[in-house]
């Protein structure tokens, strides 16, 4: 029921509107939640999650990236501690 | 698929599970009992369940589904008041598709629809308007299911109707809130919860801030969660670092799509078109102080409980259903005593078998059921 489903911004439709690719499917969505810059064009291309027909919110690709990195970098410090405790032994 | 595929990476699931596993270890020297640790959303139940990550746990850890499942919190009163509705031959009934199944003291949407009701299942309310539009003398009624993720899109669609000037769609509103009812659970006097896993997409709407309650109040820690399996396994590593270190923090995991502040354009439309109820009556829970919006009385036109007058029918769940301890924790879904033979996923008796967000549908669905109903049966003799 609350799950969302991302998809990128491909042509601005209007006041309110955009064309959205999910997986290939493109959908008009209702983009009022999102457009909060004063150029609507800002948007194009953007990735969105899509709910129920409405884009609630531009992914931030940055974000995304970080939290990656912070699990690949968890992943290489076990590795590290794996090393080391085996070294002691 | 950008954003869901590395976000289900298993080499990146290996290297959390091994730092969960250390870190859960540390913890559990210093305690008498497994952690419990709360998600919340249906949502996440089902990508637990998916994705088998209790299975990936070690045994110190106790994951406890809550009830954030508005499918299977719906009422029975409700449901029958839906069906009421959906019985008027003026009106086209419309609804998401996982309510349908939904048991009333009856009947479901399905039972009516099969005989003979003008139910039609929907992607978005926008198209339930669409349908307005097109059938001028019906009255189109939206069935307005969800938490503050599907709020934004119903009362938006309410402002469209009334900036098109259509006056035959309205909402048969049903939205919960989520803040109130985590209140509720923390309150409740037999609950043991040590930390929260919370609503990613709740949160993109809302924002962090009304969540810090559960830090300053209740010192649990909360981390705001994706609903991908690596979004969940890293917000339980997060989890279990603040509880290594004695904190109580809100943190954000889901960074890429929830802001601090949650979202403006939404949370003005919903300020616009709801209010929040006195009580509302939950599935398994009882009835819950502010934990519902209705619609404000300047948009009465598109509130099918006024239009129509109903909305008060109360119908106490089933005697024997035990959904409340499961959504609190104190008995595992297969441990109830209709789990498995008088509730099942096909003929669901209590909320949480309803959906496939529900905790015990998901263990039906994902679970050895035959081994579990042994399993109950044998501790039941002991």
């Amino acid at each position: 029921m609350c799950l969302g489903i991302p998809g990128k911004i491909v042509e601005i439709q209007g006041s309110d509107t955009a064309l959205v690719n999910v997986s290939g499917i493109k959908r008009a969505v209702n983009i009022t939640c999102v457009n909060t810059s004063n150029n609507i064009h800002d948007l194009l291309d953007k990735w969105v999650l899509v709910h129920v027909g409405f884009a609630m919110s531009v992914i931030d690709d940055e974000e995304a990236a970080k939290t990656l990195a912070l699990i690949e970098n968890l992943g290489e410090m076990e590795e590290n501690l794996a090393e080391f405790s085996g070294a002691q032994n | 698929m950008q954003y869901v595929d590395e976000f289900r990476d298993p080499k990146m699931a290996e290297n959390l599970t091994q730092s969960i596993k250390s870190l859960a270890d540390k913890i559990a020297k210093t305690r008498d009992k497994p952690l419990q640790i709360m998600e919340f959303c249906g949502g996440h139940t089902h990508t637990i369940f998916k994705f088998g990550i209790e299975q990936l746990l070690p045994d110190s850890i106790e994951l406890v589904h809550g009830p954030g499942c508005p499918v299977c919190v719906l009422p029975r009163g409700r449901v029958d008041d839906c069906i009421k509705l959906a019985s008027n031959p003026k009106v086209i009934m419309t609804t998401f598709g996982d309510a349908m199944r939904v048991p009333g003291a009856e009947q479901s949407l399905i039972d009516a629809k099969a005989s003979g009701a003008d139910i039609r299942m929907v992607y978005s309310p926008m198209d339930a308007l669409s349908l307005a539009k097109q059938n001028p003398d019906r009255e189109i009624i939206f069935f307005a299911l969800g938490f503050e993720t599907t709020m934004p899109s119903t009362a938006l669609t309410v402002l469209m109707a009334e900036a098109q000037g259509v006056d035959n769609f309205s909402l048969f509103c049903n939205h919960i809130t989520t803040v109130p009812t985590i209140k509720a659970i923390l309150d409740a006097p037999d609950m043991q919860i040590d930390a929260y896993i919370a609503p990613g997409h709740v949160s993109m709407v809302v924002g962090e801030e009304p969540f810090q309650f559960v830090s300053n109040r209740y010192q649990r820690p909360l981390v705001i969660t994706g609903f991908e399996p690596i979004d969940i396994m890293q917000s339980l590593y997060m989890l279990l670092q603040q509880l290594d270190q004695g904190e109580a923090k809100v943190e954000n995991q889901y960074k890429r799509v929830v802001g601090k502040e949650g979202n403006l354009p939404g949370l003005q439309a919903m300020a616009k078109i709801y209010e929040l109820r006195d009580f509302f009556e939950w599935r398994g829970l009882g009835s819950i102080e502010n934990s519902g919006v209705q619609i404000k009385a300047e948009y009465a036109k598109y509130d099918a409980e006024q239009k129509f007058n109903i909305g008060r029918a109360h119908v106490a769940d089933p005697s024997a259903c035990q959904c409340g301890e499961v959504i609190k924790g104190a008995i595992k879904p297969w441990q109830c005593k209709l789990f498995g033979s008088q509730c099942n996923p096909s003929n669901p008796m209590g909320a949480l078998m309803v959906s496939s967000e529900g905790a015990c549908a998901a263990y039906y669905s994902y679970g050895d059921i035959d081994q579990l109903i042994a399993l109950r049966n044998v501790n039941e003799v002991a």
